[in-house]
């Protein structure tokens, strides 16, 4: 049973991922579609970050928010990701002493 | 290759380095989260093998969470399976994107790549577009793939076998770890151009919009995803960033 779920799982994951590579070939872009594949990353981030942020610890969505501002302040100072991902968990880790 | 000296084609090897170094991040972010959930797999009654399977399988964090939590409670597979397909639907986009920056490479390249692509290697991949028109640029996206591939299967079988090791205060401040990476990610863009935060902030919006609305987590960050990039169509002026 569990393994007919992973089965069907892997399917209905794989193929959204995998179409793409077969249509990009045959697709000729016009510039706004590669403007706006262009912006999907930065959108798709935008879209990842918030407001799932908030739920890093559901009953006090500040400390998600606070962990945010942080990881901001870090990247804005020029810190290599890594950096930026440890000084998060830092401070939530403070804040949830 | 022999042409050592020349800087301007980097080998293979020179690659695989960079994109292991340039995806370690992921694997930060990477361990924990598979860690919890091969404990919680686990606990919902999965075999060592079915649970390390599915990571192999399925390689796709959020869903995973959920099918061990509807296995918990006893839910039907094909229940299961329409779930995973709603949550993961946003790959399609991202795809579609990162397929379009990787247009030079061969389908033989490209297909593997595609199969990799996950929020967090698609994010990384993303805000390095350099590579994609580098020779030898596939290894450097592969090796990004790899490294949080084996972090994710890795951390899940540790999570199955060790079970709860990490002191559960530092488990959820871990919980962090991959949004900080986003944001690491998206705030080196936004200081070269402006106009990517209008982008993340309208894309932010329409997400949250769509979960108040009553919106799935999945469809929610779909539309953020398209409705927030189509800003980008009038935002980014010249081509691609």
């Amino acid at each position: 049973m569990i393994f007919l779920i992973i089965i069907g799982m892997s399917l209905v994951t794989m193929l959204p991922r995998v179409i793409p590579a077969f249509i990009v070939e045959k697709m000729q872009f016009r510039p706004w579609l590669n403007r706006w594949l262009g912006a999907i990353p930065y959108a798709a981030l935008g879209a990842l970050i918030f407001p799932g942020i908030l739920s890093v610890n559901p009953e006090e969505p500040h400390v998600g928010m606070i962990g945010g501002l942080v990881a901001i302040g870090l990247a804005f100072a020029g810190l290599n990701v890594v950096f930026v991902v440890i000084g998060a968990i830092m401070t939530v880790f403070l804040f949830s002493l | 290759m022999t042409d050592k000296g020349e800087i301007n084609s980097p080998n293979s090897l020179h690659m695989i380095r960079r994109g292991l170094l340039t995806g370690f991040p992921i694997m930060l972010g990477y361990l924990p989260v598979a860690l919890t959930y091969g404990v919680l797999a686990k606990q919902a009654g999965m075999s060592l093998t079915e649970l390390t399977l599915m990571s192999i399988m399925v390689f796709a964090g959020a869903s995973q969470f959920m099918a061990v939590n509807m296995i918990a409670v006893g839910a039907g597979a094909l229940e299961i399976i329409i779930a995973t397909f709603v949550l993961n639907f946003r790959h399609f986009v991202m795809s579609l994107s990162f397929m379009n920056q990787l247009r030079d490479f061969s389908l033989r390249w490209r297909l593997p790549l595609s199969m990799g692509l996950t929020d967090e290697t698609f994010a990384v991949s993303a805000v390095n577009p350099n590579e994609s028109k580098m020779e030898k640029g596939a290894f450097f996206y592969g090796a990004i793939i790899v490294i949080a591939y084996l972090s994710w299967i890795f951390g899940s079988l540790l999570g199955g076998i060790l079970g709860d090791v990490i002191p559960e205060k530092l488990s959820q401040s871990m919980g962090i770890a991959l949004y900080a990476m986003f944001i690491g990610l998206l705030v080196p863009s936004i200081k070269k151009e402006k106009r990517v935060a209008l982008i993340a902030i309208v894309a932010m919006l329409i997400n949250a919009l769509c979960i108040q609305i009553g919106m799935s987590t999945g469809w929610a960050i779909v539309a953020g995803t398209i409705f927030g990039g189509m800003s980008g169509i009038y935002l980014l002026k010249e081509g691609r960033k």
